[in-house]
């Protein structure tokens, strides 16, 4: 495992040693007295000084979460507080949040990350109280007055550090919000504190690493246009050897009907790549006229974990170049964020898209009339519709090797509500799926723990807890049903959650929905199928298979 | 336990005040007319200003917390309570947190056993303790109409009837009064004992809980043990409602520690988090409907933005495109 956590009995023992307010244990000291830690494992590291002068942002230098001295620029605390007011003039949301919440503490254990590791800090009530009691101090009138008695603290460069661990222990995942009887969003309060913190220089190499690559280069990974040609030609090839199934993707090929787009994790990282495989049998299977663009060839989006201007300029790609292509709508693959940001921010900040049509399946003729403004449809609508009209061949018995459940990402569960359509679609590609238990599935989600930028190797060790609640209502269907396939519709969670399996549940391996459904797929004039898109043996299921390596 | 105390002796001194100016230094204008006259108005305009100044930040994304199976293919169905794709259903929902606490319906506690093993319990108490609180003062408030009006509306003595049909005692018990006290006995005991609630809650939340308290006890014991002069009341009250500036009868004073921490309340309100009132009506994440990809929301800040177009990608990479087989723009 990584140097960055620690062993897992270790880990194991102090969640049942330690005590925790979660565990009943009663905090000798209230929150703001407690000191901030930095330790190998629990920070990521600082964004690179070139990295910042890319793309323009504040305050490039060296430094580490664990120096003494931050390196803040001159008039630091007014940065803060004017970036502050700035936005709470821009967002009804932060100023509402920072006001109404009356610490009822419902949101207090619905928190992964508090449940990983005990820390009162990690209660999403505390989380926001870190921002809100610099709030108080500064800004509505009568709490100024009365300091003490409304919890207001000024701001010093320790509050930093605190917002610095603590705003990076939170992945934006929303559960809070669903219980939180205001509905209050810690992720928007999260989303400002990065702001400010941005503003200032403190910052996470983890994500303005890929922001930077993806304004240049179109994607996260920084994939250059005849790379990523390259890569997914040589998915081609291993479809070819397969299934005996040539595919045909086209790359910016103007007049196609569909542009297709999805995270560049899919084209690059294992296991995403199966899904990509996947996508590619599927599309050829139903003849879709689609194409692939090398420019708009990223469907995540770090610009959300960063600012919303980082957001709103990394988002743009996607219809501009849906634009050049006179394509008619757009198809969007598997992912998280990337729907979070398509779903209830794009069209806002970069539409109307009026030069693109209301979405139509070619082969079904279904509209997607829940899409008919931002013109963008998930892949599971569009493959539930097609399953649903008997469009597919397929065969569910190719999956019998696996004992499936399905991991519900959260900004797709509580940030879109599509729950039903990915659940449809791996019924009919599988035999033997089995639900979590209720209180960790849907909008009860868990996270991966890893999301919103904070899936870097140096962070393990608060991946692994922050994962824990995740990985242990899979470790149940793993014990009740031999589940050994964890299926989910997230580029991030398939490269995040075969380390918490591997750390948790050796055993249980991490799927994309259209891996399995481009294992299910019988396509025409394909020589007989013995192995998964893996080249596993897809006969019969192995006892304690591994293959997520 | 500074953070219980000071709110507690804080809640004392307010109930001491008007009972010392009251009986010994005969101030009964002062607390019976000027005080809750300034306290309605601070209340009212504050609650006014502060609303205004929500409604005049702009909501610019549409960032609905979904709870359900969004609106999509036909034969999906749609959550329509948890994600709705209208402004009525939106409004249905926002009702459903108002009137019966729907979120905290959802409530669960989560334990850690041996294993390491998470379990998650059903816990109905917060929200059963939050919802006799609220709906006990709602009654309550209500029943106080009937010293507002001569002669009080039908469904007041209904309710007044309702709340009391139990004639325990002479005059007859309210229900609601005992059930105000067990919930903030509750919501206050949760706060001390359970060592999630202690460490996250501050003066300014046992406050309002204790003047409630206040409140509640001085209320009680004008009606079951020190009985005050209700004619006189009732003639104040009604005098104060149609902007009469009299001065009251002879009230005991044991009323105007009641109608002080109320009036302390009222001024307290507005600036405080009790605005969660007002707040939860207005919460984004639950208030808009889940019709973002159907509807185009706007945001009133946007503004074209400058990003990398393709034509400096193209220009960036034209080479190795070509070399790659891939149509450029320009040759």
């Amino acid at each position: 495992m990584s140097k960055y956590a620690p062993r897992k009995a270790q880990l194991a023992r102090e969640f049942l040693e330690k005590p925790t307010p979660l565990k009943g244990a009663r905090a000798d000291r209230e929150w703001w007295e407690m000191p901030v830690d930095f330790h190998d494992g629990n920070w990521c590291f600082p964004g690179k000084p070139e990295t910042l002068k890319e793309i323009g942002f504040p305050n490039p230098r060296k430094w580490a979460a664990t120096d003494e001295d931050w390196q803040l620029p001159d008039g630091w605390q007014k940065i803060i507080h004017d970036g502050l007011k700035e936005r709470l003039k821009k967002f009804r949301s932060l100023k509402l949040y920072l006001d109404a919440c009356v610490r009822c503490g419902a949101c207090a254990d619905k928190c992964h990350f508090f449940l990983g590791t005990g820390d009162p800090k990690n209660m999403p009530v505390i989380r926001a109280e870190l921002l809100r009691s610099v709030y108080r101090n500064d800004f509505p009138m009568v709490e100024k007055i009365l300091k003490g008695f409304s919890g207001s603290r000024k701001l010093t460069a320790e509050v930093i550090k605190e917002w610095h661990s603590y705003f990076y222990q939170c992945t934006e995942c929303r559960r809070c919000s669903v219980f939180c009887p205001l509905g209050i969003d810690t992720a928007e309060i999260t989303m400002v504190a990065r702001e400010l913190l941005n503003l200032i220089g403190v910052n996470n190499n983890w994500i303005l690493a890929p922001v930077a690559n993806c304004n240049r280069t179109g994607n996260h990974l920084g994939i250059e246009p005849h790379t990523f040609v390259q890569n997914i030609m040589s998915l081609v090839d291993d479809i070819e050897e397969l299934t005996g199934i040539t595919v045909n993707p086209t790359f910016n090929r103007k007049g196609a009907e569909i542009l297709f787009i999805t995270p560049s994790g899919d084209v690059f990282g294992d296991p995403g790549v199966y899904t990509m495989m996947g996508y590619l049998l599927l599309f050829h299977h139903i003849g879709l006229d689609y194409t692939i663009s090398t420019y708009a060839s990223e469907g995540g989006n770090f610009g959300l974990f960063t600012t919303n201007e980082m957001m709103k300029k990394l988002n743009a790609k996607m219809y501009h170049e849906a634009e050049r292509l006179k394509v008619k709508w757009i198809l969007g693959g598997e992912c998280g964020h990337m729907w979070r940001v398509v779903h209830q921010y794009m069209a806002t900040m970069n539409g109307p898209a009026d030069f693109l049509e209301e979405p139509v399946s070619p082969i079904t003729g279904t509209k997607f009339t829940n899409a008919a403004s931002t013109k963008m449809v998930h892949i599971a609508e569009f493959t539930a519709d097609l399953i649903k009209h008997g469009k597919l061949k397929l065969d569910p018995s190719r999956n019998n090797h696996l004992r499936t459940t399905f991991h519900d990402s959260c900004n797709v569960s509580r940030g879109m509500g599509m729950l039903e359509e990915p659940r449809f679609v791996l019924n009919s590609v599988c035999s033997s799926f089995n639900e979590m238990p209720e209180n960790t599935i849907r909008e009860k989600t868990f996270c991966c723990g890893s999301g919103s930028g904070i899936n870097a190797e140096e962070f393990m060790e608060m991946r692994m807890r922050g994962g824990f609640p995740r990985a242990n209502a899979v470790r149940t269907v793993k014990k009740q049903h031999q589940v050994n396939a964890l299926v989910t519709i997230c580029a991030i969670d398939r490269a995040t959650l075969p380390p918490l399996m591997r750390y948790w549940n050796p055993g249980v391996a991490v799927y994309g929905l259209h891996e399995l459904v481009g294992n299910a797929l019988v396509m025409e004039g394909e020589t007989p199928r013995t192995e998964d898109l893996r080249e596993n043996p897809m006969a019969v299921a192995e006892e304690g298979e591994d293959d997520d390596a | 336990m500074k953070k219980v105390f000071i709110p507690l002796i804080m809640v004392a001194l307010l109930a001491l005040i008007p009972y010392v100016a009251v009986t010994y230094a005969n101030m009964s204008y002062l607390f019976g007319v000027i005080i809750p006259y300034a306290a309605a108005f601070i209340f009212v305009a504050g609650f006014l200003w502060r609303l205004f100044d929500w409604l005049r930040r702009p909501v610019p994304f549409p960032i609905v917390t979904t709870c359900g199976q969004e609106k999509s293919l036909d034969w999906v169905k749609q959550n329509h309570l948890e994600s709705p794709s209208t402004r009525f259903g939106a409004a249905v929902r926002v009702l459903s947190e108002v009137l019966f606490f729907r979120s905290l319906f959802r409530n669960t506690k989560a334990e850690l056993h041996t294993g390491p093993e998470l379990v998650y319990a059903s816990s109905k108490w917060l929200w059963m303790g939050g919802l006799a609180f609220h709906w006990s003062l709602l009654i309550i408030g209500l029943r106080h109409a009937r010293f507002f009006f001569l002669e009080p509306p039908a469904f007041i003595a209904a309710l007044e009837h309702a709340d009391s049909f139990l004639e325990l005692t002479l005059p007859a018990f309210f229900m609601t009064d005992a059930i105000v006290l067990a919930a903030l006995t509750f919501l206050v005991a949760r706060r001390i004992r359970d060592a999630k609630l202690r460490i996250i809650s501050l003066q300014t939340d046992f406050f309002p809980l204790f003047l409630i308290g206040g409140i509640v006890l001085a209320g009680m014991g004008m009606r079951y043990l020190e009985k005050v002069d209700i004619l006189s009341i009732k003639a104040l009250m009604m005098g104060l409602v149609s902007f009469s500036f009299e001065a009251p009868g002879e009230i005991g004073a044991l009323f105007f520690v009641h109608l002080f921490l109320v009036s302390m309340l009222a001024i307290y309100f507005p600036f405080s988090k009790l605005m969660h009132a007002g707040a939860i009506f207005l919460s984004p994440t639950r208030n808009l409907a889940n019709n973002s990809r159907e509807k185009l929301h706007r945001n009133p800040w946007n503004k074209p933005g400058k990003f990398r177009t393709y034509a400096e990608y193209e220009d960036e990479f034209r080479e190795k495109m070509k070399k790659a087989g891939l149509p450029v723009e320009k040759d």
